[in-house]
């Protein structure tokens, strides 16, 4: 008995629906309940970041860089500050350092908090989805304590930071670590070995590491398909060198490596690891004046520069071209969502119709960073 | 009060039996609606504040004087139930009015007739039908045309989703709960839902309850199998395939608004019900009070029958907040290669029990 096939139907997934995570259009080419093709449309969130970005001078482009990515917008402002601090050759105080990587670590459990939430909305399970949006919270109010704001921060500047940590940041954050750590495990117990969740998520688009690879996919994806690869160990930048801590990979525990399940745990595996950096920086939390290294004006020399760091999403890259000019000639972002959403297509094909979405959640995409 | 009762009741009865009847008939069916209404607005209160719980909320409050919710969100259904009713129905202009109209109604009949079966307590039974068990399971699947009716009206590729899947699933789904039930009747010997339940009255090694979970191992499988069927009859998370919010949007249910969504709201939560009382009746011993001899008579045992139908219907809810969606061909895979040999395996042992034991 061979298998039979029938026409194939178009069927058309948002910009509108519940689990796009954004606006979003998936054009997909079903036989019945199987998929025989995925191709994402985008755009619909273009808003121009980067032809603004050639108008505006560099401390006015950290907003736009908010925006981008504005799950991980402290990394998104890092990757920015780090950036054009070495077209211009400054150095930045320790303490700015510290505390860079401290909000930054802190904003990728949120970022990684929001993927592992909404991946389980995508598969069903709604009240992880809570709890881990509960504790997102906790995260999202220290930063309001931080900085004023509580999803686009305009925190990290070039030189050095928008504010110092107010009066007792540091034992608030120590609090919430010690309150967060448990919460790993009761997430673990409701969804992460769930047997359902196991069902619908092991060996379920599975990603080998070449076709990752060759696709350019970087990040907890990356990293759920086997490779060791993280640049704040494999390319440090700022001061992730003096840290002690691990890089999760994919192992397969449950199914075969790079499948959506793999991709899931790597991110919990990661959210343990910066709780890990988190302590230790706060820990070495030297004194300073965060303001110190801030320039009057930022004239960077003619010159580019592409630097890239690790977002939640994978290697954030900001190519900037300067003329000699307060305004950047060029800028270019390499979004790792972006890449995360062009293996879309390869990995879903010959799954069916619901393992589509969990496959799109797991990849952790958001719309504002590959639209920009 | 069966229809009987009722008609020798009504005191035209004795000239007039047809439209006795009619009028008995009558009386029973505004009593049920009227009771479906009401339980399915506290089993939605029921619903948001124990999702609330679970998830560190806390649901629908009211707080101060005006008009909010009242005390404790008690209000909250109310407000839904009015906004469900004033709120515009749209009908798509490609799909098929007069199956689209249809569906709900369709789905709600399934859920609604199953009530006149079933024994609230010693007395209390619409018809206390000879096949009574039998008639809930026939009647249950109605639900399931309804439900491919308004995923085909529709007229959109969500909806036939939906209704593809829910047709695929329930009708899988029937046959495991139709072979536990078989069980219950091998045990019993009757089809009556009033003599299954006085079947297990008394007590069963010496301290439990005679009720047929635990009467022997096999019955007590066939408990589990024939409830997580039910669930996934209703279309409950983790079956909720048919919805599947996620995936699907809202599956069938996708084109409707206000009172037509309403209808299939209002027969799901029938449908739980009927399930958990067909559940507790087969079972739990259906009005019988789990110490023998203490707690009888017909005031207890609606309290009984309520009592454990509703704690059922709190384990779906438990379910729902639980365990995330299975995918379609796990469900198929569940219902085939688990739950059927189970099922018949199950009617061996109870067969080779009774022959032994019995």
């Amino acid at each position: 008995m061979g298998i039979v096939h029938g026409d194939l139907m178009t069927l058309n997934i948002g910009p509108q629906h519940p689990s796009t995570h954004g606006v979003l259009r998936l054009k997909v080419k079903t036989d019945g309940e199987i998929i025989a093709d995925v191709e994402p449309v985008i755009g619909y969130l273009h808003r121009c970041f980067e032809k603004h970005c050639e108008n505006v001078t560099y401390d006015q482009v950290i907003p736009y860089t908010d925006r981008c990515d504005y799950i991980a917008a402290m990394n998104n402002n890092f990757g920015y500050a780090v950036a054009v601090e070495e077209l211009m050759d400054l150095k930045v105080p320790e303490r700015v350092e510290y505390i860079r990587v401290i909000v930054s670590e802190l904003n990728r459990i949120a970022s990684h908090l929001l993927a592992l939430g909404t991946f389980g909305l995508d598969v069903g399970a709604f009240t992880p989805f809570l709890y881990m949006f509960r504790d997102r919270e906790r995260i999202l109010d220290l930063f309001e304590v931080l900085c004023g704001a509580r999803l686009l921060y305009n925190y990290i500047w070039v030189g050095g930071l928008s504010h110092d940590f107010p009066n007792g940041f540091e034992e608030k954050i120590i609090d919430f670590l010690d309150y967060f750590e448990p919460q790993l495990d009761e997430y673990n117990n409701i969804l992460t070995f769930n047997k359902i969740f196991i069902e619908r998520t092991a060996d379920v688009g599975v990603m080998p590491a070449e076709v990752a690879i060759s696709y350019g996919v970087s990040g907890p994806n990356l990293r759920g398909s086997g490779v060791k690869w993280d640049l704040r160990k494999d390319d440090p930048y700022s001061i992730y060198d003096k840290f002690d801590f691990n890089i999760p990979v994919g192992t397969g525990t449950v199914g075969t490596i790079g499948d959506c399940w793999d991709r899931y745990y790597v991110r919990m595996l990661e959210m343990s690891e910066s709780i890990n950096i988190v302590r230790q920086a706060i820990k070495a939390l030297p004194s300073g004046d965060v303001h110190q290294a801030l320039p009057k004006k930022i004239r960077p020399p003619k010159g580019s520069v592409y630097k890239r760091t690790e977002s939640p999403r994978g290697d954030l890259g900001y190519y900037i071209e300067s003329d000699g000019s307060p305004i950047p000639y060029r800028l270019k972002m390499r979004s790792p969502a972006f890449t995360a959403l062009s293996v879309m297509g390869e990995i879903s094909s010959g799954w069916m119709m619901s393992d589509v979405l969990a496959i799109l959640g797991s990849l952790d995409i958001v719309l504002g960073e590959i639209d920009r | 009060m069966t229809i009987d009762q009722l008609m020798n009741w009504i005191p035209f009865g004795a000239d007039w039996p047809a439209l006795a009847f009619f009028a008995a008939v009558l009386v029973c069916a505004l009593t049920v609606f009227l009771f479906i209404a009401v339980y399915a607005l506290m089993a939605i209160y029921g619903e948001v504040k124990i999702s609330s719980f679970m998830q560190d909320k806390v649901g629908p409050m009211g707080q101060g004087v005006g008009f909010h919710a009242g005390k404790w969100g008690l209000l909250q259904p109310v407000a839904d139930a009015v906004k469900l009713i004033l709120k515009e129905d749209i009908i798509p202009t490609l799909a098929d009015k007069k199956l689209f109209i249809m569906a709900p109604f369709v789905v709600f009949i399934g859920a609604f007739i199953s009530f006149a079966a079933l024994p609230f307590n010693q007395h209390t039974v619409v018809s206390d039908l000879n096949i009574g068990i039998f008639y809930i399971l026939a009647v249950g699947s109605l639900s399931v045309i309804g439900i491919i009716l308004a995923g085909w009206g529709s007229n959109n590729k969500w909806s036939l989703y939906g209704g593809m899947r829910s047709a695929a699933q329930i009708v899988s789904y029937e046959i495991p709960a139709a072979l536990s039930i078989i069980t219950v009747i091998m045990l019993t010997g009757t089809l009556s839902m009033q003599g299954i339940i006085e079947f297990q009255k008394g007590t069963i090694w010496v301290i439990l309850p005679n009720w047929i979970i635990f009467n022997n191992p096999f019955s007590f499988i066939a408990f589990f199998i024939f409830f997580i069927s039910g669930v996934a009859e209703c279309n409950r998370t983790p079956f909720d395939i048919p919805e599947a919010e996620s995936e699907l949007v809202a599956g069938a249910f996708t084109e409707y608004s206000g009172m037509r969504y309403a209808f299939f709201f209002l027969s799901e939560y029938a449908e739980m019900f009927v399930i958990s009382a067909v559940a507790t009746t087969a079972f739990l011993g259906g009005w019988n009070s789990p110490i023998s001899g203490f707690f009888d008579g017909p005031g207890w045992g609606l309290f009984w029958f309520m009592g454990k139908s509703l704690f059922l219907v709190f384990v779906m809810l438990w379910f729902r907040w639980t365990f995330p969606r299975l995918r379609v061909d796990q469900l198929m895979s569940i219902c085939w290669k688990v739950f059927l040999p189970f099922a018949l395996v199950n009617i061996f042992g109870v067969a080779i029990w009774s022959l032994i034991i019995g």
